[in-house]
């Protein structure tokens, strides 16, 4: 067999210390109680492999087998609980004592995936209907008193309003078909027609999202399914370039880009929320619950719009031609109203 | 954690797995490599062992095996600590996968790694694959970590909390009852103790930290209460449905004519538009950003909010 690394009873070991890895030693003692168990039940399992579903190197990996073959108990009789080999790769366990099953799951564990799960069973989409209900009833058993708690944490999900479309979004990303959209562009108040190859459909902050090469622009675009105004499946197959990337939407959805126009916004108490809902890059008090925000857009309407609706509570302080834009705005539309 | 400490708690795990029988702290000392000489050293350490074990979630038990036995002693009972046999076909286990991927960036996303490895090791094949289906995300948000560990170890807590249209925040003391994401936002529900009454706070309203004001268990969640319910009692719209009667351009203000009830011409370029609102602030607040596209006709006080609405913007 490969031998470890002798097993020493003295503790240190190997020369590995102190270890490469940032993990901390708690995790790396939680990896270290699973190894084993993951082992055990597939009978015999690759390095690669399995260092690749503990998100650790080889190296690592081949550092924690020796470290669990040099585990020994001193008494009664001095003896050691685990048994292993990593011969040509493969990983078997030939004794593993105690330690074959793995820990139940924690509190928030447990929660983390019901919660999720439960969600998911609440956008209801498609045939994964069954799959859900079926894997929420068994992980809430093997959870037991550990899930409870999860029912404290609740996610809403508003119905998909839009169920015809997100079929055929469904069909379309399956038959990888090319699809048409009248779609709504509210901060220019345009409906816009473009052809668009799909790529994938997101829920983000509440929404749901067709994210998809659009051949109007040119680049991938996000699409939010309210605002699609009509949908057409097309005989077309999709074609998504190569060097199409899905955006990171974990980093926020709306990503300025640095040749955007710059806004600089000065909000009362009951327009903060504008902060809330945009990334801004710079959020200045100024007392009385006053805030300056200085946000990114790449198109100055989309500015225009929301200081008409902030009304008294926000003013564009800076360009100053966009400020004056939206005072004359509001006098056109004023002057409608004498 | 150094690797010395590392094989000593594994050690620990192992032979009190092992022990059908409890076993005390000299008899651990005897078995477990790694413990220092002297008896106080080795009690400071095992204590913190102990502590270590039951903060990864191992159930690690206190007890005596008769009644004669003077020294406490410990095991870990097989099962306590096992988590039961669970197998999942390859249609739940790829749900399982995208359930995990919710979390990706928010607080939790550590836990569902994390129980995701377990299950793994428990023979799951939840594979990563990418999958044409729907994918959600979470988003994080600063308080969540706190108020989570709250509600779930029932603890009262304080925070600083701007109320809309507050110049300042104020201290607020609540026995949180359950986080809810509503809309895409995060929501806490409970009881606030200064208003001795239900209340539900927006997360990305609170300022600074959120801190623990009691111990774990201390909070009662009141029989038959659901937190979703609460924050949707509280979030909902009133749900009385006015009728608006609008002008608005030909060929513009589209996100007035997607509600529309009724459109018919009015004029040359114009168009007398009817649609259903219920809070007059906001209508107007959402008519005026079509500017001169649109102009509220009827009721009285629509227009005149769209009225103020304007000139406040040209303040």
């Amino acid at each position: 067999m490969t031998t470890p690394t002798p097993r020493s009873g003295s503790g240190g070991s190997g020369g590995s210390s102190p270890r490469a890895s940032t993990a901390t030693g708690s995790a790396r003692l939680q990896r270290l109680l699973a190894l084993v168990p993951y082992v055990v039940s597939r009978k015999a399992v690759g390095l690669a492999e399995t260092a690749a579903a503990f998100g650790v190197s080889e190296r690592e990996l081949v550092d924690d087998l020796n470290l669990l073959w040099c585990v020994e108990l001193r008494s009664p009789d001095p003896y050691c609980p685990i048994d292993l080999s990593y011969e040509g790769g493969e990983i078997v366990v030939s004794q593993a004592e105690q330690m074959d099953r793995p820990l139940r799951l924690a509190v928030d564990e447990a929660s983390a995936l019901l919660v999720a799960l439960r969600m998911l069973a609440e956008i209801g989409a498609g045939g994964e209907r069954s799959a859900l209900s079926r894997t929420i009833a068994k992980l809430e058993a093997a959870a037991g008193e550990a899930g409870v708690p999860s029912a404290q944490v609740a996610v809403q999900v508003d119905k998909i309003a839009q169920q015809a479309q997100l079929t055929q979004l469904q069909d379309a990303l399956a038959r990888r078909r090319r699809v048409h959209l009248s779609y709504y562009v509210p901060g220019r108040d345009e409906t816009t027609e473009r052809d668009v190859d799909p790529m994938r459909l997101l829920v983000v902050e509440g929404r749901t999202y067709l994210e998809g090469w659009c051949r109007l622009a040119e680049g991938v675009r996000l699409f939010r399914l309210d605002r699609v105004l009509g949908l057409q499946v097309l005989d077309q197959p999709a074609e998504v370039p190569a060097e199409a990337e899905p955006k990171d939407v974990d980093q926020g959805l709306y990503r300025p880009a640095p040749e955007d126009l710059q806004v600089e916004i000065e909000l009362a108490p009951l327009g903060r929320w504008v902060a809330e809902y945009y990334p801004c890059e710079d959020a200045a008090d100024l007392g009385d619950g006053r805030l300056r925000v200085k946000l990114r857009t790449p198109d100055g309407r989309w500015v225009r719009r929301l200081a008409l609706r902030l009304g008294e509570n926000g003013r564009v302080v800076a360009p100053a031609d966009l400020a004056a834009q939206v005072r004359e705005d509001a006098a056109a539309a004023l002057a409608q109203y004498a | 954690m150094s690797r010395r400490k590392t094989e000593r708690l594994l050690g620990l795990v192992v032979c009190l797995l092992s022990s059908e029988r409890y076993l005390t702290a000299l008899q651990i000392r005897a078995a477990v490599p790694g413990y220092p000489e002297s008896f106080e050293a080795f009690k400071r350490m095992f204590e913190r062992d102990k502590e270590e074990l039951r903060e990864l979630g191992i159930p690690l038990e206190t007890g005596s095996n008769s009644a004669f036995d003077e020294e406490p002693g410990y095991r870990i009972p097989r099962q306590a600590y096992e988590l039961p046999e669970i197998r999942l076909e390859p249609d739940e286990a790829a749900v399982l996968a995208l359930a995990a991927r919710v979390w990706r960036q928010a607080e939790l996303a550590g836990a569902a790694a994390g129980a995701l490895l377990k299950l793994r090791a428990a023979g799951v094949d939840a594979e990563e694959t990418p999958q044409p289906g729907i994918e959600p995300r979470l988003a994080g948000e600063a308080a969540f970590g706190p108020l989570w560990e709250a509600v779930r170890d029932r603890r009262p807590v304080t925070f600083a909390y701007r109320a809309v249209g507050r110049s300042e925040p104020q201290q607020r003391r609540l026995e949180p009852w359950g986080v809810v994401n509503r809309h895409g936002r995060w929501y806490v529900a409970g009881h606030d103790r200064d208003r001795d009454a239900v209340r539900v706070f927006r997360l990305s309203r609170i300022e600074g930290p959120v801190r623990f004001t009691g111990p774990s268990g201390s909070v009662t969640v009141p029989e038959g209460t659901d937190v979703r319910e609460t924050v949707r009692a509280w979030d909902t719209q009133p749900p009385v449905q006015r009728t608006a009667l609008l002008r608005v351009r030909n060929g513009a203000g589209h996100g007035i004519r997607r509600y529309a009830t009724s459109v018919r011409p009015d004029g040359e370029g114009w168009d007398l538009v009817e649609a259903p609102f219920s809070d007059v602030l906001w209508y107007a607040e959402h008519l005026a950003s079509f500017g001169r596209a649109v102009i509220a006709v009827e009721p009285a006080d629509l227009r005149e909010a769209v009225i103020t609405q304007l000139k406040g913007a040209m303040a």
